[in-house]
């Protein structure tokens, strides 16, 4: 494969199996230096054995990829002093306080133990946990501890850094400081590859988006040619009396020409039109027939919808299989 | 007033992202460590954590201070005809099975770190990647000293004379470190192999107990029945249990400490090995 100098990330064909389970079958991906690119899908849909494998923690079983020029499998070792994980699952020592947990990452990155304290005493401040810093780890907050990780994975800023499901588990009030920090980030030129099972946080974050289902890549593209591919706009409308809705459905689904879906909320329905100028249109024969509409918004789909369209399933957090516990039992 | 709240917030925010900003622009790369610098600062880091746990060093210096009491005082006339003449045969012995007890808990920390997820951060850094392990035994090192001096200075209160003087016992604790950084290399691949710390402790104390009790720490080789006495004279803690004695009590033979040298050696070179790959195999699975 021949290296193209405007791709952080260049993979094709990866695979990984674990026993009978192929977690990542098939890959391929081009990632440009200095973008945001996310991998969106649910659980176990191999998002976190792809983004392993191209930080060299894994060896794939078959393909090939580059990572800022470099083999990962043949360079691992120069793949590895150009890019920072930030795992799923918090990559600190928990028995540490927050500044000796970023001493020791600056230690072994090379820094002289004051340029060490100075650095973490920096990135605590940067990362709001000034006050945090002689306490043990295991007493922070979840949105703490995120924070610590990603100030871990910069102690040296990377060329590029992978973001395990950052904001799993948050509150929004971190999840924003999160997403503050991968804009700041990439501000600075850092390429980001993270992975999301939010749809809105790809929405948010990411200039590219990958949609992952049982290890293959079904659907890639800007957020907004991914939701186009899947229908120009959704109308949805919530009507005041959901013992209307079966009624409202009928008239709409006449007056589009096309079918109407009821939502989860007892009053709302929800159409995917192509034709938005007969919106106006519908709406008025339901106000006719009697039935009031409480609120009424025609917008691009979410993603939620395109994930559903594309995979036949909704990108709801599945019980059983995630990442990690495929590796477990394989392993 | 809801303008100037808006306004300060704004200011705040925008102060945090200068920080960053500038926290993210100076975070130039120095030059790479070497092995040994990298391993000298998994020692500190191992270290750091008897500091912020010191209840794990209680632990393990609490049951071998128990077991010098009861053998001595409960067993010791029965055994050795008076509990203090017992004690000098025992103590060298206890000393032994102390330090053995706690090599096993080096596999628990890696087993805890490879759970944990901060093993996957050691090793996605540009650093020789056995630094983890050897660091790791460094900080353990350090344990085993504490735990012995302990030990030691519990018997000297209870009525223990090492003949052997400051040297012997200097000695033997030397040789007995260099026994448990060898033995660590068997609880290290029960780490890198098991699923959960949990796993770990039980497989290594059933694999500890009868290595331990089939030896001469408790009671001299010869009285036992002539199957027992060979299985316990080719075991290497009781070769190590001679030469630590012998140093402590002033009547070394150079065989065996050439003998407990020799143990040594070979369970490192046949457990390192099995180490180093497992845990290069880690990237594959």
């Amino acid at each position: 494969m021949s290296s193209n100098p405007d791709l952080a990330i260049e993979a094709s064909g990866l695979v990984k199996t674990f026993g009978s389970t192929r977690a990542v079958d098939g890959v391929d991906l081009a990632v440009r230096t200095g973008s945001v690119y996310g991998f969106l899908g649910p659980n176990g849909a191999g998002k976190t054995t792809t983004i392993r494998i191209l930080a060299t923690l894994l060896e794939p079983d078959g393909g090939t990829a580059r990572v800022l020029g470099h083999d990962i499998v043949e360079e691992a070792d120069a793949v590895r002093s150009r890019v920072s994980l930030t795992g799923q699952f918090a990559s600190v020592d928990e028995e540490l306080t927050g500044e000796e947990n970023l001493i020791l990452v600056a230690r072994l990155l090379g820094y002289p133990r004051p340029r060490a304290r100075t650095r973490a005493a920096e990135l605590l401040e940067a990362f709001d946990l000034t006050g945090a810093a002689d306490r043990q780890v295991e007493t922070y907050s979840g949105g703490m501890r995120r924070r610590l990780d990603i100030a871990a994975s910069i102690v040296v800023t990377p060329d590029l850094i992978f973001l395990d499901e950052p904001t799993t588990g948050l509150d929004p009030r971190s999840r924003t400081q999160v997403w503050q920090i991968v804009r700041a980030l990439v501000a600075q030129g850092t390429t980001v590859l993270l992975t999301t099972q939010y749809l809105d946080e790809a929405d948010q974050l990411a200039d590219r988006i990958a949609v992952i289902d049982h290890g293959k890549i079904i659907a890639e593209g800007t957020s907004g040619e991914l939701k186009s591919s899947v229908g120009s706009g959704t109308l949805h409308v919530r009507l005041c009396d959901p013992e209307r809705r079966p009624d409202g459905a009928r008239l709409l689904s006449q007056a589009l020409g096309i079918d109407v879906q009821p939502e989860p909320d007892p009053a709302a329905l929800t159409a995917r039109v192509s034709d938005t100028e007969r919106v106006a249109a519908a709406l008025t024969e339901l106000s006719r027939s009697g039935i009031a509409v409480a609120e009424f918004a025609l917008g691009q789909p979410s993603l939620d919808q395109v994930f559903f369209a594309l995979t036949g399933h909704p990108a709801e957090p599945t019980d059983a299989e995630d990442d990690g516990a495929t590796e477990e039992d394989a392993a | 007033m809801s303008t100037t709240a808006a306004g300060t917030t704004t200011t705040a925010t925008r102060s945090v992202d200068e920080t960053l900003q500038v926290a993210l622009a100076s975070g130039s790369r120095p030059d790479p460590v070497n092995a040994l610098s990298a391993s000298l600062t998994f020692g500190w880091r191992a270290l750091l954590k008897i500091k912020h746990v010191p209840q794990q060093l209680m632990d393990v210096t609490a049951f071998p201070i128990m077991f010098t009491l009861i053998f001595t005082y409960l067993f010791g006339g029965a055994l050795a005809g008076s509990p203090n003449e017992y004690l000098q045969f025992f103590l060298p012995g206890i000393l032994v099975q102390t330090v053995a007890f706690i090599t096993m808990y080096t596999g628990v920390a890696i087993n805890t770190d490879i759970s944990k997820g901060v093993f996957d951060r050691f090793r996605s850094l540009p650093i020789w990647r056995p630094a983890v392990l050897v660091g790791a035994l460094f900080g353990d090192v350090a344990r085993y000293a504490v735990a012995s001096i302990v030990v030691l200075v519990v018997g000297i209160i209870l009525g223990y004379r090492p003949d052997g003087g400051i040297i012997g016992v200097v000695l033997a604790i030397l040789l007995l470190l260099v026994f448990a950084f060898s033995l660590t290399w068997i609880w290290t691949i029960l780490g890198l192999k098991l699923r959960t710390p949990e796993s770990v402790m039980q497989t290594s104390i059933t694999v500890l107990f009868p290595l331990v009790f089939a030896t001469n720490i408790f009671v001299q080789t010869d009285t036992m029945p002539g199957w027992l006495q060979a299985i316990v004279k080719v075991n290497p803690i009781s070769q190590v249990v001679d030469a630590v004695r012998g140093l402590m009590q002033g009547d070394a033979q150079a065989s065996d400490i050439g003998w407990a040298l020799l143990s040594c050696a070979v369970i490192v070179a046949v457990f390192a090995p099995i180490t180093m790959r497992l845990y290069n195999a880690k990237i594959r699975s």
